[in-house]
């Protein structure tokens, strides 16, 4: 009986530990600026303008509706973008309780991205009025379709951060190759050209690259209300390969964290 | 076996021929470049440079006993204490810790600036191994004993280094921690605060909270603890009661 309160109890202070630490990011982004909202959304927006500008009136790529086709993927790829490049230094930034207090560290990096997420979730009203706003049609499953990429992504973005802040301790110089490797990552996904530009031989590229997938997903979702099931099933299993990869190294790593930092 | 737990939940904390030792992480700040390109030196200069924090210690802090740490800086006392908290582990040998422990944090430590007061209560707690509603509980008396009153609501990038002290010190007097560790914290805030923290402590004592403490304050020493473990060049000089020891250490500084 006791042992079993005694559960229950461990499970509510994890949980507690999880809304606290996002909270706290949230309270912590929100508090100093009182556009706070408006600038997560003015970042993806002001992107959206400046590749409109570059690839649509001067280098003049032959999409359609070319504003709203980058909006629907520069919103999920900037969750990405935030979370991984945060990651690097996550345990750095927190060395002094990690030193301190023995609780599950993977919390702080579990905060970073679910922090995004929230951001990225407030934001997809603003990616439907782009829609509705361009004369499509509101899509009945949107309400299917939006939770599972969001958990999906959630998955692989958490598993990438896991991976890269726990090695981070180790190897400082990760932290310029997560720089590098996001740069080339952007122009390797599909955010400001069409997957249907590819050219055919080199289209195996797009299956080994996850967020092609989910860019890719999340475009066909808000404009045409449908997702691929081949690519949907490819970006969960890799959702879960990184996870998995993630809790390992943490896993394997987490108790030295104190001795280094 | 009932028998057993009886004799076993007496002692708090115990160390058997604990033994930690450092890599040094310097050599390893070649990082991937060396480990690329000398994949096998790396590896072996990592195994051989060690640095040795604390040398085949063993002690037993029995529940409800104050346990002092003395000893010179880098003596391996706050090594001592990381190994409570189990946030280091050791290297060989064996450590039983019997019940929640509660670090008091050095100045400012686990608080976000930009975070009032309040909220770095509840930060802070969750933290130690509370859960929400337990720290929502206590927060009034936390608040109270703090006695920043209108202060709590700002945050706390704005208080001086006594307010952090007091805030920090209030969460940790007023959770009810099994295991207390401080590692030399007395020495901040006003007369006023700290006579109040001295007091505080005393009651824990009085209670029966076991608490670590480390200091090079030999007057707490003296006043809070039952027992004085004396640290030296990484290993124990002697265990015993305060007034000898201290005399012991003070001797020994001196020749």
């Amino acid at each position: 009986m006791k042992n079993k309160m005694n559960i229950y109890r461990q499970i509510q202070h994890h949980i507690d530990l999880i809304i606290v630490f996002t909270q706290k990011d949230l309270k912590l982004r929100y508090k100093n600026s009182f556009l706070g909202y408006f600038w997560s959304v003015a970042h993806p927006v002001v992107y959206a303008l400046i590749f409109y500008v570059a690839f649509k009136l001067i280098v003049r790529v032959p999409i359609e509706n070319y504003a709203l086709f980058l909006v629907c993927g520069l919103f999920p790829w900037q969750w990405f973008a935030n979370s991984v490049g945060a990651s690097p230094m996550i345990f750095f930034g927190n060395a002094q309780i990690i030193k301190k207090i023995n609780f599950p560290r993977n919390i702080i990096p579990l905060a970073l991205v679910l922090h995004d997420m929230i951001h990225f979730i407030l934001a997809i009203p603003v990616i439907i009025a782009f829609v509705l706003y361009s004369g499509h049609k509101p899509y009945f499953f949107w309400f299917i379709g939006i939770p599972v990429l969001v958990i999906g992504q959630f998955c692989i973005i958490y598993g990438i951060c896991l991976i890269i802040s726990t090695l981070n301790i180790f190897f400082r110089d990760l932290e310029r190759l997560t720089i590098i490797f996001i740069n080339i990552l952007f122009y390797a996904t599909p955010v400001f050209y069409s997957e249907k530009m590819i050219p055919e031989r080199y289209m195996f590229i797009l299956k080994l690259n996850p967020m092609a997938l989910f860019l890719i997903n999340w475009r066909n979702l808000f404009l045409e209300g449908t997702l691929r099931l081949d690519y949907t099933m490819l970006s969960f299993f890799y959702g879960i390969l990184f996870l998995g990869v993630g809790v390992l190294i943490y896993r394997k790593l987490s108790w030295r964290f104190a001795e280094v930092l | 076996m009932a028998f057993c737990r009886g004799i076993v939940s007496e002692i708090a904390i115990s160390f058997q021929n604990v033994t930690k030792t450092y890599p040094l992480y310097h050599h390893f700040k070649g990082g991937i470049k060396n480990l690329l390109f000398h994949p096998l030196e790396g590896i072996k200069s990592l195994k051989s440079s060690q640095f040795m924090a604390i040398r085949d210690i063993s002690f037993e802090v029995k529940k409800g006993e104050s346990f002092g740490i003395i000893g010179k800086n880098g003596a391996g006392k706050s090594t001592i204490l990381g190994l409570i908290a189990g946030v280091i582990k050791p290297s060989k040998g064996k450590i039983m810790v019997n019940g929640g422990v509660s670090p008091l944090l050095e100045l400012g430590a686990g608080f976000h600036p930009d975070l009032t007061g309040r909220e770095n209560i509840i930060l802070k707690g969750i933290l130690l191994g509370l859960t929400r509603s337990e720290i929502l509980n206590k927060i009034k008396k936390i608040i109270d004993f703090s006695e920043l009153e209108e202060f709590i609501e700002q945050p706390i990038r704005t208080y001086s280094s006594g307010m952090l002290a007091r805030l920090g010190f209030s969460i940790v007097a007023n959770i009810d921690p099994e295991i207390l560790l401080i590692d030399e914290i007395l020495a901040v805030g006003d007369k006023n605060f700290q006579d109040k923290c001295l007091k505080r402590m005393l009651d824990f004592k009085e209670q029966k909270v076991t608490i670590v403490f480390v200091s090079h304050s030999m007057d707490y020493i003296d006043m809070l603890c039952n027992r004085v473990m004396w640290l030296d060049d990484h290993s124990i000089k002697n265990i015993g009661k305060p007034e000898l020891i201290i005399k012991q250490y003070q001797q020994g500084n001196i020749s």
